[in-house]
């Protein structure tokens, strides 16, 4: 009798086990059979849109941090729309006359002074340090072409500065820039609007003879007869009106016939501390106000209306959640011991950690997607004709897609640690403190602190930026705090942080998970 | 006569079974860290938020308790931890029904292990407060919190009972997370739980925007009704008093805890 090699049955290593999409395929399987981690999944895109009910209001209730205890809505005070639906500050001292058709107004600016900042008794101020001769950065006298004189109306206007110069601005929100350098007897300034139709051209000039062009302005649908004039506001620091600015204006020419000055405070005499001047004198014209003419963002903003970010404040209740499920998905295999027959199955530890990170992530991103989608849509619509700044399409979708990314970076994050660690309750905790506590030690204590929020730069809530639909402006001054739903960093830099931590989380636990036994 | 013999059930004491869990308890080196943990987390962000913490003024109203005891934000969050792996741990190890066969009285077990928690948690949390407090009053004055600033003194007893108040907070949370634990028998989900009622409360009412629900969302949620019993400045206008704060938590406490103890009592461990 003779014996015989009997090979081994072993199966073949078909290229279908081989490839990475086979173990994704097996992590899905594995995650979707698992009925609990589903049903927080599903309840995550439900939460998340529920939660826009609870923070919203389609009816304005002003000064939501002034609370009364009393639960008595106030009336708010009225906030003028500027063109393009923007809430804007339209309150300043405006020498004016009427001007029918195409034309030029031209003047010389000798000096901008202003009157301090009014700083509380035995207090140091926590504003900027203040521009020369106690004016804000922003202070302004100049000239202006403004369709009439109420607020919120078209406008284009040519100014000095305090300390940014000669600027063109219109429409509230557009800025360019002209000559540098401040005004003063021995440095006047020079400025010009040239109306043609509904353009608007101004130009600067050092000496009145050689001119430069500063920007163009397009003013669409402006009427025939417009009001053109000088004006001085004193810009707002931080939602305050604490300075006077005084502009001195000589050489004041004319194209079309002068009627003389008229001065009107616009925005009415509540709208600023103290009503604004007009003096005229032989050869020279003073204009002093207080007030501004700018976007109405920040601390500024004094309607009664939400910004959309708050319709996605349930994204905090989502991330719990799944947080939970993928710090669970790799630590549940730890406590069954599943991880050996993964391990066994997978033996490249590297591509079992992908997969999985795979897996959990798009499980995140999806839920994002949908939840982040509804609740803008749900948002929008509860929301409707209290919204505090209009908002693009293209915000809303960096909005919807941010949120969406937000939850599956922080899914992934909340899985690498879930590696590093291999329990599920350190692993949750470290996840949700990182997160959670930088916003709720920010949020209080931003509300008169200036900048700061490092903790929401350095910490995977800095991702929260994603959501913020709000915008800043240069040429306004202000904190840009939590409160008014500002972050620190711009949405993607926000994101980013993030993803930097699940990065770093995801190659220690890929270096452990190899390094270590199983 | 009967063939069959009975054999008695063996009866525990409470202290039998205080001392069984004690010796569980200080057997494994997990609590510990934990605990010490605590510690170092509530001492050092107290160090980093009193450095840079400023006090321009008179009027600047910032509480330097709120500032010491910044540190229990993050710190409360380890103290759950421990709370929820009291529990959790004998679930995921199996240990839960070697514990209750040695144990049957599982209402004397349960109570036990609370009590086993209790007491080191108590401990670390004074250590904690108490370095906190220390760190806010070594660096807090150099930053403006001063007498001509209103700060005259910051070992009052309004102090002492803030501390205090912070101390019984972060105990209280330890076996509000024990309870919650045994109610849902898994760490993650419980730690989700408690970590999401301790944070979603502020955060909710924070965005919400009726006034009257936030205050009473303020009022509700363990962590802001026990900021308020950690309070020294202001405390005439907090939606609670410091008392009625730390009542507010006891609360939430004893309904975990009960819902604990009848899950326990009436479910298959």
């Amino acid at each position: 009798m003779t014996t015989e090699t009997v090979a081994p049955d072993r199966s073949p290593l078909t290229p279908e086990r081989e490839s990475f999409w086979h173990l994704v395929h097996a992590e899905w399987t594995k995650f979707r059979t698992v009925r609990g981690w589903v049903i927080a999944v599903l309840f995550t895109m439900v939460a998340i849109p529920a939660f826009a009910f609870l923070s919203t209001s389609s009816s304005s209730s002003c000064g939501g941090g002034n609370v009364s205890g009393s639960g008595s809505v106030a009336a708010c005070p009225a906030q003028p729309i500027g063109p393009g639906g923007v809430p804007v500050v339209d309150a300043f001292e405006f020498a004016h006359q009427p001007v029918t058709g195409n034309g030029t107004i031209t003047v010389q600016v000798t000096s901008l002074t202003g009157q301090a900042p009014v700083v509380p008794a035995g207090g140091v101020s926590d504003g900027p340090p203040a521009g020369p001769g106690g004016l804000d950065p922003w202070s302004k006298a100049g000239i202006i072409i403004k369709e009439n004189t109420s607020p919120g109306s078209a406008y284009a206007a040519m100014m000095v500065t305090s300390s940014n110069g000669v600027r063109m601005q219109w429409d509230y929100v557009d800025d360019t820039p002209g000559l540098t350098g401040s005004v003063s007897a021995s440095a006047p300034r020079w400025l010009r609007l040239v109306r043609d139709g509904g353009t608007i051209t101004g130009y600067d000039s050092a000496d009145g003879t050689h001119w430069t062009l500063v920007g163009t302005a397009t003013l669409p649908g402006l009427a025939t007869t417009v009001q053109a004039g000088l004006f001085a506001a004193g810009s707002s620091d931080d939602g305050q009106f604490n300075t006077m600015a005084t502009g001195v204006f000589r050489h004041i020419g004319l194209s079309w016939p002068a009627t003389g000055w008229t001065g009107t405070n616009i925005g009415g005499p509540n709208a600023v501390p103290v009503l604004g001047t007009l003096r005229q004198n032989a050869g020279t014209t003073s204009v002093a106000s207080f007030g501004d003419i700018s976007p109405a963002a920040g601390a500024v903003y004094g309607g009664g209306g939400q910004p959309l970010q708050d319709v996605l404040a349930g994204t905090f209740f989502g991330l719990i959640l799944l947080i939970v499920v993928a710090a669970m998905f790799i630590t549940a295999e730890y406590r069954r011991g599943l991880i050996h027959v993964s391990l066994t199955a997978a033996p490249r530890r590297g591509r079992l950690l992908a997969a999985k990170a795979v897996v959990i992530g798009a499980v995140g991103f999806v839920a994002g997607l949908v939840a982040a989608t509804l609740a803008l849509a749900v948002g929008m619509h509860l929301l409707h004709g209290n919204l505090q700044w209009p908002v693009s399409l293209l915000t809303e979708a960096r909005m919807v897609a941010g949120t969406a990314a937000l939850l599956a970076v922080a899914a992934v994050l909340a899985f690498a640690i879930g590696t590093i660690v291999r329990s599920s309750a350190p692993a949750v905790a470290i996840v949700i403190v990182v997160i959670f506590v930088p916003y709720l030690l920010v949020r209080p204590l931003s509300a008169g602190g200036r900048g700061g929020g490092w903790d929401l730069q350095i910490t995977p809530a800095a991702a929260l930026s994603v959501q913020q639909s709000v915008p800043r402006f240069h040429q306004l001054i202000d904190s840009y705090s939590l409160q008014n739903g500002y972050y620190p960093l711009a949405p993607w830099a926000g994101l980013a942080v993030e993803c930097a931590w699940a990065a770093v989380a995801l190659a220690l636990a890929f270096f452990l998970l190899r390094r270590r036994d199983a | 006569m009967s063939l069959t013999a009975r054999v008695a059930p063996p009866r525990y004491l409470p202290g039998q079974a205080l001392h069984a869990e004690w010796t569980k308890f200080r057997t494994v080196a997990g609590p510990a860290w934990l605990l010490a943990e605590v510690v170092a987390l509530t001492v050092a962000v107290a160090v980093a938020a009193a450095s840079a913490a400023r006090c321009r003024s008179a009027t600047c109203g910032i509480d330097p308790a709120t500032v010491s005891f910044t540190g229990i934000y993050p710190g409360q969050a380890v103290v759950a931890v421990a709370g929820v792996l009291a529990i959790g741990n004998e679930y995921s190890t199996g240990m839960i029904k070697l514990s209750l066969t040695a144990m049957p009285r599982r209402l004397t077990w349960f109570f036990a292990k609370a009590t086993v928690l209790t007491a080191p948690v108590l401990t670390a949390a004074a250590l904690a407060v108490a370095g906190a407090a220390l760190a806010g009053r070594l660096i807090l004055p150099g930053k403006g919190f001063t007498p001509a600033h209103g700060y005259a003194s910051l070992t009052s007893a309004t102090d002492v009972r803030a501390a205090a108040g912070a101390v019984l907070y972060l105990t209280l949370i330890a076996l509000l997370s024990l309870g919650l634990a045994a109610a849902v028998r898994d760490s993650a989900a419980a730690i989700g739980l408690v970590l999401g009622v301790l944070y979603l409360f502020p955060i909710a009412a924070a965005v919400v925007s009726n006034p009257a629900l936030a205050r009473h969302l303020d009022q509700i949620g363990p962590l802001p009704a026990g900021q308020d019993a950690q309070a020294t400045i202001g405390v005439h206008s907090l939606p609670l008093t410091p008392w009625q704060g730390l009542g507010v938590v006891a609360l939430w406490t004893a309904a975990a805890l009960l819902l604990g103890a009848l899950a326990l009592k009436f479910r298959d461990a």
